[in-house]
């Protein structure tokens, strides 16, 4: 399918586009910026939990796992971003009660990512409009993001924060050393669920800007370059929005510019910051 | 508040800092140890030994009431174990893995603060006055900006110690804290501990596997034996035929004449180790046709100190 969007575009032509202006102060770019500054602010928030928590692939994952819920909503006729978050949830609560020990997390993680895939497929050639959708569920497409869509970023961000304002501590705590705030009564299940169904939540939100396949690139990667640059969680947490927000409005600048889909500009930009951090860290270390 | 003038208040002796009563623990079905009835006395200092699987890390969860009994009980400070444990500091035995959030020294032992609390915390002035006392006592108040990821294990290890001691614990409870210490480290450690039981009257349990280095500073130990764990004052403890039953080999407690006490295998299995060699006979062993020098292994392995005291 891929390939045929490529053959139909005809000879390959990437050139600078003059009138890059018109297309940016457009109202869809607009909607598309306030969309990804929503998007920033959760990513980056539980970004840097994922990271602590080593929770990186089961970001991943549950992206994908998501999947079956996106095409299987197509084929029912509901909204995806329904479906996707409904799989997402369920996904995310599997890999929290099966994969206690990272050890075991890894193999149950896969496992479920892996059969999650071969659903999704399943469902999404059961149906042409299904299948028609497959590109923008797998790659994202923050250009069309609805009004709809942004008012359920906002309230999903105001959720966000306000459990951010109660569990921060504990939930930092049992990131950083579960035994012993296990120990000082913390109930370290109830935050791993607790985190795992916010993961599913920001996973949801932000496929709709990059898709499924980009996702490790806007939630993981800006926090694990902010992680390297700042010296504490807040910081650390303020810096991997920052990135995040600055990686869609680059992303969105560049594709304006440029004939390139902007997942591809988002993940470009999110990769060259990341790569930058590594950079630092090692010119700081010797 | 002064943090330097606040001693434990859990300090008397005649109330023990644990009691364990007919106390048993199963896990998966399988009973780890049972039948054990005994005090640890307050303001002391005491190791738990036992060998490989008998269950010592299982004995602090269940102190810290993290796993459950399967019959009899435990009081810890006085009540039910897992009640008072704001009051107990924790220092497990993971400082070694590593740390993949960027969190220093400081805001590791703030969380030994907060960190349990729901809701948001501003760290005051005086918060951070006590932070940096928990860092001096534990010996690295220059550490408190690094991060714990750029620090050594037992770096790491002595912010857990100020972690646990930030929120002024009546007892501390330390697994395995001289595994991956070098003999300083693990001599500094001991006297770290001594001192935090002398000054602040701290007590103090440890799970160790090599016992020698806590030697001058415990007063007792909990030893599990044959799946029973009893607690004795250190003096009973160290005897040549209970600790051979204890680690299921050979083990021999030396005195000197100045009155220290050590640990070692019997010096019978020493003999049956290649011995270490003088010059001289590695000069021999490497010229050709060497011969005549009697060994029951090859001549590069060198019998392994670690090895040697376990």
């Amino acid at each position: 399918m891929i390939l045929h969007t490529l053959a139909s575009a005809g000879p390959i032509s990437f050139s600078y586009d003059p009138q890059w202006r018109i297309v940016f102060g457009s109202g869809f770019m607009m909607s598309a910026l306030l969309a990804g500054a929503l998007i920033s602010v959760a990513a980056g928030i539980i970004g840097y939990f994922t990271i602590a928590r080593r929770s990186t692939f089961a970001a991943h994952a549950i992206a994908h796992i998501g999947l079956p819920g996106a095409t299987g909503a197509v084929l029912l006729g509901l909204p995806v971003s329904l479906g996707m978050g409904v799989f997402a949830v369920a996904g995310a609560l599997t890999i929290g009660v099966f994969g206690k020990k990272a050890s075991k997390r890894e193999v149950a993680t896969g496992t479920i990512l892996a059969f999650a895939l071969g659903l999704g497929l399943f469902l999404a050639r059961m149906s042409t409009a299904a299948t028609a959708q497959l590109q923008s569920i797998l790659f994202g497409s923050i250009l069309t993001v609805t009004d709809g869509q942004i008012w359920g970023f906002a309230i999903f961000d105001v959720v966000l924060l306000a459990v951010m304002a109660i569990v921060y501590q504990p939930l930092l705590f049992s990131s950083v050393d579960e035994q012993v705030a296990q120990a000082k009564g913390v109930r370290i299940q109830a935050m791993n669920l607790l985190f795992m169904v916010l993961l599913a939540g920001v996973v949801t939100l932000a496929t709709q800007a990059v898709g499924t396949l980009l996702i490790f690139a806007l939630v993981v990667t800006p926090s694990a370059a902010a992680n390297t640059l700042a010296r504490s969680p807040r910081s650390a947490i303020a810096w991997s929005v920052v990135i995040c927000f600055l990686s869609i409005l680059s992303g969105l600048l560049l594709s304006s510019m440029f004939p390139a889909p902007p997942s591809f500009a988002i993940v470009a930009v999110s990769t060259l910051a990341w790569a930058a951090s590594q950079a630092i860290d090692r010119a700081r270390r010797y | 508040m002064n943090p330097a003038s606040s001693p434990a208040a859990y300090g008397s002796p005649s109330r023990p800092i644990a009691s364990f009563r007919d106390a048993a623990v199963k896990r998966g079905g399988r009973l780890i140890w049972s039948n054990g009835t005994f005090d640890v006395p307050a303001g002391s200092i005491s190791a738990v030994v036992g060998s490989n699987g008998a269950g010592k890390t299982t004995l602090l969860n269940v102190e810290l009431g993290l796993i459950p009994l399967s019959h009899g009980s435990v009081t810890v400070l006085g009540k039910p174990a897992g009640q008072m444990n704001r009051r107990i500091g924790y220092v497990p035995q993971s400082y070694a893995s590593d740390i993949d959030a960027n969190i220093t020294a400081e805001q590791s032992v703030a969380l030994g603060l907060h960190g349990s609390r729901f809701g948001f915390h501003r760290i005051t002035s005086a918060d951070k006055s006590k932070i940096a006392w928990a860092l001096k006592r534990s010996g690295i108040p220059d550490k408190a900006k690094f991060r714990l990821s750029e620090m050594s294990g037992g770096m790491r290890q002595r912010v857990a110690i100020a972690q646990a001691l930030v929120a002024d614990p009546d007892l501390l409870l330390l697994d395995e804290p001289l595994a991956n210490l070098d003999l300083a480290g693990q001599r500094d450690l001991a006297d770290t501990l001594a001192s935090l039981n002398s000054d602040l009257g701290v007590s103090i349990q440890i799970v160790a596997h090599d016992i020698n280095m806590l030697l001058p500073i415990l007063q007792g130990a909990v030893y599990l034996l044959d799946g029973h764990p009893h607690y004795s004052p250190i003096a009973n403890v160290m005897d040549s035929d209970l600790l051979t039953h204890l680690y299921g080999t050979e083990v021999e407690v030396v005195k000197t004449p100045q009155g220290d006490m050590f640990v070692r295998p019997d010096p019978a299995i020493e003999r049956r180790r290649p011995h270490l060699h003088t010059p001289l006979e590695a000069a021999e062993f490497h010229s050709d046709g060497a011969g005549g020098i009697e060994s029951d292994a090859p001549s590069d392995v060198r019998p392994d100190p670690q090895e040697a005291r376990a």
